[in-house]
């Protein structure tokens, strides 16, 4: 195996270094309403227009738990192939901040909803494992908005109450492209689930990340940094980068590492200290008097069971074994639930190989280009499956079937009628096929000669001239077949 | 004619308006002007005298005498959250907050027709056994001058026994209904935990608190505890469970009902009255036609060291969210930091500190498990002795209180001997049981003493049946001389 060639080590003189890295990710569940209270979640939302007495913490209000996120937390926890738990505690943790207005989160600390899964990565050399310790409920945090006034701060509880979900890693993790498949990973699954919408640039998936280094080898860990609230992959991958060689500085310098939790300045591209252990808050978690213990039933948890879709992992080995598509292929295919979808309403009704080719390439090209994501595809899958048709049955060129879809892209038309309309259609009819060449033939008489008497890279020549000549419509087997005997 | 309104029963004043005897004016009427010559008592936080007699007059223009409470007047205690009317809890944090909801149990008393008075005095944050931590000033007991009227509920006891409300409601989170029944020769319920909703009630202690009925006889108790026991799904410790209707339901018969005597309420140092009073209880029972069993709880010691940690350290984390940000007292600081402290040092009393401090302490890392969690295991003991007890018993017969009603000031500087005021009170909070106070005598002052009967959870209709069985035979008469009205 090749494993050392994506193996990311840091070499400082003669010492080479591991990195270890776990993730807790908060996932905002999808939901309609927030976790203890009915107000509504819609990102976006004017300033303190989605707030409720409870989640503003009026005296005397109380917790009330939504039932729908707590299935959406347990069907996550099945897409992690986790173990569920049936009774689970909500704590409350204590600090004082403005945008917390209970004074606590209500959060689940000694028996969380979910317990031990995996999550499988495909890289570039192979799968890893990479292991889930634990899933929990709680709630998010108000907003504190320190720039819109230079002497007050400005607090908006739309999100206070919100549901999240915290999914923490082992430290399995072992360099920035393992987090960065992670999260994709991760963020795929729920999305198959609908359980998270994975949205990072609305704060839907944010994630604290835990950095040691160790010299390689070494079976102990080494001291660890948390660095809070990493709102993309490629800051965590850059704070990783950045962090990890900090830290091995100074081993290097003979110096210890401090526990503690650290800020990301994208900026700067740097980490800074925010508090060390001894700062750390005591949060005096404690289990929330206003709820009792949640429990659910065998029968609740295999209904929900009953409710998971295919994911990630079992459409791929399907795509693999029904459709013979490479791992490479039916990776970027399955990576999202829209692209999965879409490529099989393609091959409903048409060529996989094709389908497959054309989806990859040409497609995730055009879209890219425009910025534009799979659901916004101004081609639909009927559509494309049309046009891989027209390739197969032999109406068009491959190289046609790209003007075409060209012209597609401007607009959902029916690759049909553009062939008509634009006359694209192939030249097939060997006779008139034959008249074509013989003219080519004609025209280049010397060169046929040349290649009568060996030069035989000049066959090329002649299939171009002939394509030129019938304006790209000439099928280009026919055309190959006939020059041969010609010739 | 008008002071002859007051001092009738909730029961008689119900009869009297369906049988349109009186008018809810009339009765509204009479018990505001009442309040108003009653001052001095310091009962009411906040008075809402003039809404009270426009809702009156507006009930008798269209009376629905189908109700339960038809235009009955009623003030209460200032924890729980009334809409467009101050709720306080006591508290300087609270002083201007006016809710813009209701609390459920509030809200199934008007839905029954009565009529909102005011707000009563109470112990800040229900913190308290004595009414002296409120903000608002102490409560006078009517019994005598300078005497506490009990807490924290003391302004709901001192109104009943003074007839300023025909009856009223509580909280109850280790004593707080049942010892300021037991001052001021009255009738206290603290439910079942679960039984009402905790919705829009100034939370103390989650795990411990509980609303219940405060009258001046166990018939009216048992009608307003009919009123305000609902499952409430806002509440999610409310329970589900089929209640009786209490006040139809009420019986004296309680033949062959077994009555525990527990042993380890026989406390070093009780005075002899206390020691008394309990014996005539005992008889007051068998006379009944109960039998009575001698039972063993041998966890009781625990109780009073296990409340002062679970209370405080629930209330250390319920009241953080009086920070000066969003509603009440804020007081002005440099930056966030100093504004929590000011205003939480401002605005927050000396007993509520104390005990958000002690709190917080226990719930510390390092202090956990020796203390939190040490507690939680022995109140899961000490509700097994209660569970033990009731293979052998229906229900269990203690004094309320080790003592009578105590001077103003006396207790003030002591707070360990304030604490032991709940002694008999607290293992009920703790095992989530039924208690009801009832006056059962007077010590040689001529200071009023009640007797406590737990029940099993849920079987308030039994510990009413004692209750009601009980109180004729003690036939106990307050002496309230109405010294304050000049």
């Amino acid at each position: 195996m090749s494993k050392n060639k994506s193996e990311y080590l840091i070499n400082r003189h003669d010492n080479q270094y591991e990195v270890v890295i776990g993730l807790e990710v908060h996932a905002q569940v999808t939901s309609q309403s927030k976790l203890f209270s009915t107000s509504a979640t819609k990102f976006g939302a004017e300033p303190n227009t989605q707030v409720s007495l409870v989640d503003a913490a009026f005296p005397g209000m109380l917790p009330v738990i939504n039932e729908f996120c707590v299935k959406q937390a347990i069907k996550t926890g099945i897409g992690l192939k986790a173990k569920i738990n049936k009774r689970s505690v909500f704590d409350r943790k204590n600090y004082f901040y403005a945008d917390l207005p209970q004074g606590y989160q209500i959060s689940q600390f000694k028996d969380p909803i979910v317990g031990e899964g995996k999550v499988i990565l495909d890289m570039p050399d192979g799968q890893k494992e990479v292991g889930i310790e634990r899933l929990h409920l709680e709630q998010d945090a108000g907003k504190s908005i320190h720039d819109l006034d230079p002497k007050n701060t400005f607090v908006d509880l739309n999100r206070s109450g919100v549901a999240l979900m915290e999914i923490v890693s082992k430290p399995d993790l072992r360099s920035p492209d393992e987090v960065n498949a992670y999260i994709k990973k991760l963020r795929s699954i729920m999305r198959y689930l609908g359980t998270c919408d994975g949205n990072m640039q609305e704060g839907s998936l944010r994630a604290d990340v835990n950095v040691s280094v160790r010299k390689k080898g070494s079976k102990e860990f080494g001291t660890r940094c948390e660095i809070k609230n990493v709102n993309s992959i490629k800051f965590m991958q850059m704070a990783i980068e950045y962090e990890a060689n900090r830290q091995v500085d100074l081993i290097e310098d003979g110096q210890t590492i401090d526990q503690e939790t650290r800020l990301f300045d994208t900026k700067k591209n740097e980490t800074r200290s925010m508090r060390s252990k001894e700062d750390a808050h005591d949060y005096r978690y404690f289990p929330d008097p206003d709820l009792l213990p949640l429990e659910v039933s065998d029968d609740f948890i295999e209904n929900l069971k009953s409710e998971i879709p295919e994911l990630p992992d079992e459409k791929k080995k399907r795509f693999i074994e029904k459709f013979k598509l490479s791992p490479y292929e039916a990776n970027i295919l399955v990576s999202d639930i829209e692209t999965s979808n879409y490529f099989e309403n393609v091959i409903k009704k048409s060529d996989v190989k094709l389908a497959t080719n054309w989806i990859i390439g040409e497609l995730f090209a055009a879209l890219n280009e425009k910025n534009l994501e799979i659901t916004e595809s101004p081609i639909s899958a009927g559509n494309l499956s049309k046009l891989i048709n027209l390739i197969k049955d032999g109406t068009i060129s491959g190289k046609i079937a790209k003007t075409v879809f060209e012209q597609m892209m401007e607009g959902d038309k029916d690759p049909q009628k553009i062939v008509e309309e634009k006359g694209l259609k192939q030249e097939s009819d060997p006779k008139a096929l034959e008249a074509l060449i013989d003219k080519v033939i004609d025209d280049n008489r010397d060169k046929a000669t040349e290649y009568k008497s060996g030069k035989v890279k000049l066959f090329g020549f002649f299939v171009g001239q002939v394509m030129k000549v019938s304006g790209g419509k000439a099928n280009p087997q026919l055309v190959n077949e006939i020059l041969k005997k010609k010739l | 004619m008008m002071s002859d309104i007051t001092k009738q029963s909730l029961s008689e004043l119900v009869e009297n308006i369906k049988s349109k005897k009186l008018s809810s004016s009339e009765v509204t009427k009479a018990f505001v002007e009442r309040s108003e010559k009653s001052k001095e008592l310091n009962t009411y936080i906040t008075e809402d005298y003039a809404n009270a007699l426009n809702k009156a007059k507006k009930f008798d223009e269209k009376p629905n005498l189908d109700l339960k409470l038809p235009g009955i007047p009623m003030a209460v205690k200032d924890l729980f959250c009334t809409k467009d009317l101050r709720t306080t809890a006591g508290s300087k944090i609270l002083n201007n907050f006016v809710p813009t909801y209701e609390s459920t149990v509030t809200q199934n008393i008007w839905n029954e027709g009565a009529i909102l008075m005011g707000k009563l005095n109470c112990d800040e944050f229900a913190m308290g056994s004595s009414n002296e931590t409120s903000f608002f000033g102490n409560v006078q007991n009517p019994i005598d001058k300078n005497l506490v009227p009990g807490g924290s509920s003391g302004g709901s006891s001192s109104a009943v026994a003074a007839q300023l409300t025909p009856i009223t409601i509580g909280t109850d989170t280790g004593g707080s209904i049942r010892q300021p029944a037991s001052f001021t020769g009255t009738v206290g319920l603290k439910p079942t935990y679960g039984s009402c909703s905790r919705y829009g009630i100034v939370a103390f202690a989650s795990s411990l608190d509980q609303a219940g009925p405060m009258a001046q006889n166990v018939k009216d108790c048992a009608l307003l505890q009919e009123v305000i026991s609902t499952y409430d799904e806002k509440d999610s410790t409310s329970i589900d469970f089929k209640r009786n209707e209490y006040s139809k339901e009420l019986t004296k018969d309680i033949k062959g009902k077994k009555i525990g005597i527990p042993k380890e309420y026989r406390v070093d140092g009780m005075p002899k009255e206390i020691e008394d009073l309990w014996k005539k209880g005992i008889e007051y029972a068998k006379d009944c036609g109960a039998e009575i069993i001698d039972i063993s709880l041998p966890h009781t010691n625990y109780a009073l060291p296990t409340y002062y940690i679970v209370a405080p350290a629930e209330a250390s984390s319920n009241l953080a969210r009086y920070d000066g940000v969003k509603y009440g007292f804020r007081a002005e600081g440099e930056n966030l930091i100093d504004m929590y402290e000011k205003t939480r040092s401002e605005g927050f009393g000396a007993e509520v500190q104390r005990r958000i401090m002690i709190g917080t302490y226990v719930l510390s890392s390092g202090y956990y498990d020796a203390y939190y969690l040490k507690a939680q295991k022995v109140r899961k003991l000490i509700k097994n002795d209660f569970d033990d007890a009731y293979k052998k018993v229906d229900a269990i017969l203690t004094p309320s209180t080790p003592s009578s009603a105590f001077k103003i000031g006396e207790k003030t500087n002591d707070p360990v001997s304030m604490y032991l005021n709940d002694i008999f009170t607290v293992p009920v909070n703790l095992a989530g049981l039924p208690g009801i106070s009832i006056p059962a005598g007077h010590d040689a002052k001529g200071y009023p003493l009640g007797l406590q009967i737990i029940g099993k959870a849920f079987d308030e209709q039994n510990i009413l049946n004692i209750a009601y069985a009980m109180e004729e035979k003690i036939n106990f008469k307050n002496n309230i001389i109405d010294w304050w009205i000049k």
